[in-house]
């Protein structure tokens, strides 16, 4: 793959001088195009995390992230935003590990009928289409009105539920689909039940691409800010989760509506900065997981292979 | 012994057929969400367009929802600055992101782009409320000096933000289908005289133009459906479309005036059927992704 590559660029500016001039034109104006838009889109980003860490580090302590925003001590803390944010991903995490892997399960060992999974498949194109903006009008009526759970963290998760479904199924289905037949015909040649063999064989086999999968779910969790604004709360007040119904009553904003919230309705631009830091290290970590999982997973199906 | 090993086989049928039954479910809650997302925003979207009159709805111009006297539900200025936002982030953010992907795929050397290409999946990343903290505070003063304005909070902003925003799923998913492009096409070009230049844009990006497409439309999607990070530039005024005025998307509008709506009331419902119109927009571009994606496949 490389090769190709490689090898012309040296002789290119050889092949140059005989080209006509127009030609010769037009390979310049698209290698400088070229090189001008990935420079575009490397400043771009340069830029975006030094502004951010320019802005945001000076307010970064270990108080501020610990602690919670009080006018009597004068601190500014987002631990509130810090304990909603993992409250909210362990509650969505236990719903939808069990949905999309359960979903995956059934794409790929049971189900036979090619029309029906089609259309699985076209429903989870679809939910994962939908902007979350949707997903925050649906879980208002579906959760907090129709089920009356109220404007609470809870509800909130259970809409991230439904938004962060096809992550869940489509990484789990990749990882399924590398599971050797051979592994399964030998299960099942044994007199191994289908979900025996499924528990014992497919699903450890698996197991890095469903890790992959919620490392990508949890991605989207913490970026997620429409869907929490409106079905989670806006407080960033300390929540009491162990207290009276404090774990279904509790309800609070998360790191982003957090940042929304310093932002845009209380102008404390510094703080949102900092929450803007946190952030992105939380971003930078998540990729770099999820990117060391994708790597298992393929050194994996090589060891297999052999 | 022989019952009892007998009654463990049937016990043993008993959890497959459990698990089948169980997993049989799982699998239809995919097209249960898509029912239940369907119904909901049908329903509760339909009385305020009756109420209104479609007509009115659609291509009222004037939107005063909190207007005690004479209210207004028109919500043409929310579907026309979504179309313009959109299109101007599309103008702006596929040139780029295009030729990105076309750098990243074939003419970086491989050091290069081990390192640019984190860093397009690190700006797909990070969350619509960062872009939108940074395009408040970097880009809407800056287009207020520059353009000379009472107020930088602007279709504009809002465009430029957007722009960004979808530059990471146009530049993975070209890079995508450029990668997947036979190597024999651009060998046989490149034997036949063509420079490696020449190969790339009139042979590579021939090859993988529905996958090209196919990221144009994810971008579209994105940018139509993105709605914190404007939220934050665009000014949120019900104007029609323009330039340097304070805008109000569809999804914005949706946004801003939720929190203050109360249940039950027409402005609410309204807010319901602008999430309908925009379902309808969003299902209309997946369509359109599905049939750019199955070309590619075959």
């Amino acid at each position: 793959m490389k090769q190709p590559v490689a090898s012309p660029v040296s002789t290119e500016e050889r092949d140059c001088r005989k080209l006509s001039p127009r030609r010769r034109a037009y390979e310049v104006t698209m290698r400088s195009l070229l090189y001008l838009c990935a420079g575009i889109t490397c400043a771009l980003l340069l830029f975006l995390i030094g502004y951010i860490l320019y802005r945001g580090l000076p307010g970064l302590s270990w108080e501020f992230l610990t602690s919670q925003e009080s006018i009597l001590k004068k601190t500014d803390g987002i631990l509130p935003a810090i304990q909603n944010t993992i409250y909210v991903i362990i509650v969505t995490l236990i719903f939808i590990m069990p949905l999309g892997v359960g979903s995956a399960i059934y794409l790929t060992e049971y189900a036979s009928n090619r029309k029906l999974v089609t259309a699985i498949e076209f429903a989870t194109e679809t939910l994962s289409g939908i902007p979350s903006i949707l997903y925050a009008l649906v879980g208002m009526l579906v959760f907090c009105q129709f089920l009356n759970l109220g404007k609470t963290l809870i509800a909130g998760a259970f809409t991230l539920v439904i938004m962060t479904l096809p992550t869940i199924i489509r990484t789990t289905q990749e990882s399924l689909k590398t599971v050797p037949a051979s592994y399964r015909e030998g299960a099942l040649g044994l007199g191994a039940g289908k979900w025996h063999m499924i528990r014992t064989i497919v699903l450890p086999s698996s197991i890095d691409g469903i890790v992959t999968g919620c490392i990508l779910a949890i991605g989207r969790i913490v970026g997620e800010s429409a869907v929490l604004m409106f079905t989670a709360g806006m407080s960033t007040a300390m929540q009491d989760f162990f207290g009276k119904g404090g774990l279904f009553k509790s309800s609070g904003a998360t790191l982003t509506v957090a940042l929304y919230v310093y932002a845009k309705e209380r102008a404390k631009y510094d703080l949102a900065f900092s929450v803007a830091v946190v952030l992105l290290v939380i971003t930078f970590g998540i990729n770099l997981c999820a990117k060391v999982m994708g790597k298992r997973m393929k050194g994996n199906k090589g060891g297999e292979k052999k | 012994m022989e019952p009892q090993t007998k009654r463990r086989s049937t016990l043993k049928e008993m959890i497959e057929l459990l698990m089948r039954v169980i997993f049989t479910v799982c699998g239809f809650i995919a097209i249960a969400f898509v029912l239940i997302i369907t119904v909901y925003l049908i329903i509760s979207g339909l009385p305020a367009i009756r109420e209104i009159g479609l007509v009115d709805f659609l291509f009222g111009t004037r939107w005063a929802s909190t207007d005690k006297t004479n209210p207004a539900y028109g919500i043409l200025p929310f579907i026309l600055t979504s179309i313009y936002g959109t299109a101007g982030a599309i103008l702006i953010g596929v040139p780029i992101g295009f030729m990105a992907a076309v750098f990243l795929s074939k003419v970086a050397p491989p050091k290069v782009a081990a390192v640019i290409r984190p860093a397009v999946d690190l700006l797909a990343g990070i969350p619509s409320v960062v872009y939108g903290l940074v395009g408040m505070m970097v880009l809407v003063p800056w287009i207020k000096d520059t353009f000379d304005l009472k107020a930088g909070d602007s279709l504009l902003a809002a465009i430029l933000v957007l722009a960004v925003m979808i530059l990471p799923s146009i530049i993975s998913v070209s890079e995508t289908a450029l990668k997947a492009v036979p190597k024999e096409y651009e060998e046989a070009s490149l034997a036949l005289g063509a420079t490696p230049l020449e190969t790339y844009f009139k042979v590579s990006v021939h090859a993988a133009r529905s996958g090209i497409a196919a990221s144009v439309v994810l971008g579209v999607g994105r940018a139509i459906g993105e709605a914190m990070a404007i939220l934050m530039v665009a000014g949120n005024s019900p104007n029609m479309p323009g330039l340097f005025r304070s805008v109000k998307f569809l999804t914005t509008a949706i946004a801003s005036e939720m929190s203050y709506s109360s249940v039950g009331s027409l402005q609410r419902n309204a807010l319901y059927s602008i999430g309908l119109v925009l379902f309808l927009f969003i299902m209309f571009i997946n369509v359109m992704l599905n049939l750019f994606l199955k070309k590619d496949k075959e």
